[in-house]
């Protein structure tokens, strides 16, 4: 099948942007959408061309690298499914195809589709962690955890970081990735301890990086590749009301301890 | 006090300062729509509901302290709200496809500014009877009279309308908005929510405007 | 070159407790004062890494991903084995020792895998604390499944994304000392070469792939952890960005490549589609519990699935290997499906398929509970084929899926190379000739949190380092050789691209170094590749310039290296005539087609040193010694 491409291309976070237009001619619906971008670039090498730039690694589904805006739906039009595991089925002969970078201000773009996400590693380490170091911790049974709350904190876990969440929102807003990373460890006895400290902490980072608010569209979890829902934001935003609270009646404590 | 506003310094303390002085605003416009219906028991009922609320002296200045108060920071928050927003995305999207986002949430801000003009109007045309287009003859002791005089310049009811429209629409996603920002909601209670919002949304736009279009078709008459 | 593995003595349970009480260590107070270099951010990276700034180490990372969580150990889907015995069905740390030697074909150190089973319950209870999500069931314990290779259940999963979530524990531990500044964080960086001061390994050159700046570091040691090749055969299950740079730049600084022909071969991924083809997808191994294998049994049935009855069907691993059935080892069943297809009854277009079907286990357990244990891989099965596995069965094929050659490295992970030290992946140490399922998470992770942790304060502790910094010649010298050859690529100029060239190279490995081998295959591939080699450098085109992101050039360095390494897979190939695990030589093999070893020739690992490209290296032996294990002829029969 035949398809009209037209594709943000832009030499890098300096310089503007412009959408530019290609056909691509030689389109089976059993590639992949970087497949059928592997072949247009192909194209373009032959002619002399710039091929067009994309982050993309593991083309299962699984890493996170990819990152397209296809026809305004980040990730393309299928559900659930990354831009890597969107296959040309979805489309019709003919179709036109718009595809930009995720677009937010904390992601600015390196080249074309390529976007610099290094702000969502900067949220992780404000706190998206256990402060637990390498040595002897417990037997791995020793706090059982109920399969609901195990499989939930996956639910979380699951997410990818591919950002195509901030893509999605309005805002450019990042509460859902956030919220997601917050909740796998708030929500494990495991991550108890620094719970409070966790979610102020991120969510003081990722106001930092200058990503959007939250006005509760619900954007993201229709675009996330991992349908994480926006059931997490809610979570996290009650987690900061406790933490928040919570830090008045601790404020000063530790203070006077020591030996 | 500064644990206070370091909270509302971060973007989920903006939106719980947003939800609670929402919740205020739901709690008014519902009790305020069911005071107005008393307009079909009569004018007399009115009337002395209105007299009612005068009488309440301090309690009444509270109330409008609150309210007002509320009014103010839910507009200071969402300016300041937008304003982040807009920075974060400089550059739109060339072709852009919503999936799951309603009609409402993406109209709270344009609704916002309709419901804040209303507002002011609102209060310039019942409460002191000096708005254009306003009830003639105003009396402050009838109510009732007000509202019929007011209602039967369809320009002003019409705009009435359209102001319910938003407040509808301001509802039906602003109440379970609110409850999500607030974190008292979860799977299980998410689809309740969802209806509880829309049906709150769709009772207050069709409460009040049935008022205006009761004056307009001459149901209610004045006395 | 002298090859000391440096196992300790004693007795085998016993050598690993030894050895960490005989290690030198680094005072508290001084760990600060040194420098670990630690390039890749996979499971092996990036936990050793954030394990070394936590005991006070000063520790660059770098990988070439935008960010250290897109490491490719992210796409491991089954589990992660442990010796815990929870399950109370016979498992002990002897007997995962047991299974990975005689699952790697005797092909690996006795000592090595030993401490890799002993150490392999710690990992567990580390991911946990860290706050891995592993399934659990109701009570609140964690659950098992049973893998390939295997016959007890001691594999920890986390839904189907067990390597997602080991890394994120791994990353997670990482983005602290980040934050902490403990750890200083390089991503979109790709190391290109290693540099040598008075043969030790004191720094790397790096690129930046956003601005092209070429930079250098300086450290006390450097760790490796860089994965695997399988991207040479240009199809496999790696992430594309997969490559052998880091490790083919060591080998060629003179550190030694152990049993490069080893590779591993993944029954169960899904078949290519056509020419575009950028990669292969795996299908987690772990469906293999509940999927019965099949093919037609007459040679080109082309009736559907459905429409071809139970007596004209031949669940050939069934037949042939009754006691572990759909779950023999990966070698054995990648192999028979090969056969199958050989023979005419493959599945599916083109004819290289088999079945793998659900329908029994539907039947046995019902949707749901088949939903529950393989919904996202049923899901994504769908989503890359357009059909519904729920209905009609999978079409599998094997594909390169994990390289068990790598860097040689001593008991302490270090290359014969001093300070140069490699983890994971990218060593060769544990697996021998096959690696079994769900032991490269354990691997990893065993390397980066438990072993190197110890074992490089030893080496720092005795190495009595100078202090060196980045204006040493050794520096200048290596930078410009870099330059250099970023510049010969950009100037080549020629007509075909990157991947073309890419292709070409995958598919000769893939026709005469893939799933069986021969004499006169590998010696035609011998003859191909320096040819391809000749013409890339030739008429290669890599557009723009090396000062802004450059995908093409990236990968033109990377696949210049493969180019050159592939010869050295044949040559390893070649040497070793005999058949084991993920190598199998037509030549050798019993007359009812299976692999067959030669212990007495063959019981050594081939270790290989650069000789200049195009030249054939010199192989080292290392004899591999068995005191714990009797020699047997594996048979999952």
């Amino acid at each position: 099948m035949k398809l009209k491409l037209h594709i943000w291309r832009q030499d890098n976070a300096k310089t503007a942007g412009k959408m530019v237009s290609y056909d691509a001619n030689h389109v089976s619906p059993d590639m992949s959408f970087l497949e059928m971008l592997d072949v247009l670039n192909q194209e373009l090498i032959t002619k002399g061309e710039d091929p067009v730039a994309f982050d993309h690694d593991c083309r299962e589904g699984i890493c996170g690298a990819c990152s397209m805006v296809i026809n305004g739906i980040p990730h393309g039009p299928q559900r659930a499914t990354t831009t890597c595991q969107l296959h040309m089925r979805s489309f019709k002969d003919g179709d036109e195809v718009y595809i930009e970078p995720w677009r937010a201000e904390p992601f600015p773009v390196i080249k074309d589709l390529a976007v610099d996400r290094a702000a969502l590693d900067r949220i992780i380490a404000a706190g998206g962690f256990i402060s637990v170091g390498t040595g002897s911790p417990p037997d791995g049974n020793a706090i059982p955890i109920s399969k609901e709350i195990s499989d939930l904190a996956m639910d979380a876990a699951a997410c990818i970081g591919c950002g195509a969440c901030v893509a999605a929102c309005p805002n450019g807003s990042a509460m859902l990735f956030t919220a997601a990373k917050v909740s796998h460890l708030n929500l494990l006895p495991q991550g108890e301890p620094e719970k409070d400290q966790r979610v102020i902490n991120m969510v003081a980072q990722m106001d930092a990086e200058g990503f959007g608010n939250c006005t509760n569209y619900a954007e993201c979890q229709a675009a996330c590749p991992k349908e994480i829902s926006i059931q997490f934001i809610a979570k996290m935003n009650r987690d900061l009301i406790r933490a928040k609270l919570r830090e008045g009646n601790n404020a000063g404590s530790g203070k006077t301890g020591g030996a | 006090m500064t644990g206070v506003l370091s909270f509302y310094r971060t973007s989920i303390g903006k939106k719980v300062v947003m939800a609670v002085t929402g919740l205020i605003g739901v709690g008014f416009v519902i009790g305020h729509m069911l005071g107005n219906l008393q307009i079909y028991l009569g004018a007399e009922a009115l009337n002395k509901y209105a007299a009612f609320l005068k009488s309440t002296g301090e309690l009444l200045v509270v109330v409008r302290v609150v309210l007002l108060t509320a009014v103010i920071l839910h507009i200071i928050a969402a300016v300041q709200l937008t304003i982040e927003n807009r920075k974060s995305r400089p550059q739109r999207y060339v072709k852009k496809q919503h999936v799951e986002s309603t009609f409402a949430s993406r109209t709270m801000r344009y609704g916002g500014i309709i419901l804040l003009l209303f507002i002011v109007y609102h209060i310039l045309h019942f409460t002191i009877g000096k708005a254009p287009g306003g009830p003639q003859p105003f009396d402050v002791h009838n109510v009732y009279n007000n509202v019929v005089y007011g209602f039967q310049n369809i320009w002003v009811s019409l705009f009435y309308i359209v102001a319910m429209l938003s407040l509808g629409l301001h509802m039906a996603h602003g109440v379970w908005s609110l409850f999500q920002t607030l974190g008292l909601n979860n799977r299980r209670f998410n689809r309740l929510l969802r209806n509880a919002a829309l049906g709150i949304g769709t009772l207050l736009f069709l409460g009040n405007i049935s008022i205006p279009i009761a004056v307009l078709v001459g149901f209610l008459k004045p006395i | 070159m002298q090859l000391n593995a440096k196992i300790p003595a004693g007795p085998l349970e016993d050598k690993w407790d030894q050895h960490r009480f005989n290690v030198k260590l680094v005072n508290p107070a001084n760990k600060r004062k040194y420098t670990v270099l630690v390039v890749g951010s996979g499971l092996a990276g990036a936990s050793a890494a954030a394990s070394l700034a936590e005991l006070g180490y000063n520790v660059k990372c770098f990988c070439f991903q935008d960010s250290p969580r897109r490491a490719h150990s992210i796409a491991a889907q089954g589990g992660i084995n442990a010796a815990k015995n929870y399950q109370n069905d016979g498992d002990s740390v002897r007997r995962l020792f047991y299974d990975t030697i005689k699952g790697g074909d005797y092909r690996a150190r006795e000592g090595n895998v030993y401490r890799l089973a002993q150490v392999s319950v710690n990992i567990i209870d580390q991911c946990v604390a860290q706050g891995v999500p592993f399934a659990r069931e109701y009570g609140g314990v964690m659950a098992n499944r049973s893998f390939g290779g295997a016959q007890v259940s001691r594999t920890f999963y986390a839904r189907g994304q067990t390597g997602q979530q080991l890394l994120i524990g791994a990353y997670s531990a990482l983005e602290r000392q980040i934050g902490l500044k403990k750890v200083a964080m390089y991503s979109r960086c790709e190391m290109l070469d290693i540099v040598l001061v008075d043969g030790k390994a004191r720094g790397i050159i790096t690129r930046d792939l956003i601005n092209g700046k070429i930079e250098r570091h300086a450290g006390d040691a450097v760790v490796l952890a860089t994965g695997g090749y399988g991207n040479v055969f240009y199809l496999s299950t790696n992430a594309k960005g997969c490559n052998v740079t880091a490790s083919y730049r060591a080998y060629k600084r003179g550190a030694a490549f152990a049993n490069p022909c080893f590779t591993q071969i993944h029954p169960t991924c899904i078949p290519v589609a056509g020419d575009h083809q950028s990669k292969l997808t795996l299908m987690s191994e772990s469906l293999r519990n509940d999927g019965r294998i099949w093919v037609p049994k007459k040679a080109g049935d082309n009736r559907a699935a459905k429409d071809i009855p139970e007596s004209e069907r031949d669940y050939y691993l069934e037949r042939k290997y009754p006691s572990f059935g759909n779950l023999s080892p990966r070698d054995i069943s990648s192999r028979a499906a090969k056969e199958v297809c050989d023979e005419g009854r493959g599945v599916g277009p083109g004819g290289l398929g088999v079945y793998l079907d659900f329908s029994d286990s539907i039947k046995r357990l019902g949707k749901n509970m088949i939903a529950e244990r393989y919904g996202n891989l049923f899901e994504m099965y769908e989503r890359i084929t357009g059909e519904n596995p729920y209905e009609v069965p999978m079409r599998i094929y094997p594909a390169v899926h994990y390289t068990m050659g790598g860097l040689w490295v001593d008991y302490n992970l270090m290359s014969n190379v001093e300070g140069l030290h490699v983890l994971g992946e990218a060593n060769f140490s544990d697996h021998g000739a096959n690696r079994l399922g769900a032991s490269a998470l354990m691997q990893g992770l065993a390397d980066g949190y438990f072993i190197l942790p110890y074992t490089i304060g030893d080496y720092i502790a005795s190495a009595k380092l100078a202090p060196v910094s980045t204006d040493h010649p050794a520096f200048a010298e290596t930078e410009r050789e870099v330059t250099t050859r970023l510049k010969q690529l950009l100037e080549i100029n020629g007509k075909r691209s990157v991947d073309d060239f890419h292709r070409e190279l995958g598919k000769v490995m893939w026709d005469y170094c893939g799933m069986a081998r021969n004499d006169a295959g590998l010696r035609t591939a011998l003859e191909r590749i320096p040819q391809i080699r000749e013409e890339f450098w030739r008429d290669l085109r890599v557009p723009g310039s090396g000062e802004y992101f450059n995908q093409e050039l990236e990968k033109a360095g990377r696949v210049a290296d493969f180019l050159e390494f592939a010869e050295l897979m044949c040559h390893d190939a070649l040497m070793r005539t005999e058949s084991c695990g993920g190598h199998f030589r037509t030549e050798s093999q019993t007359e009812d087609g299976e692999a067959k070893r030669d212990d007495e020739n063959f019981t050594f690992v081939a270790a290989w040193e650069y000789k200049g490209v195009g030249t054939k290296p010199t192989m080292h032996k290392e004899v591999l010694e068995f005191e714990n294990v009797h020699l047997s002829t594996r048979s999952y029969k």
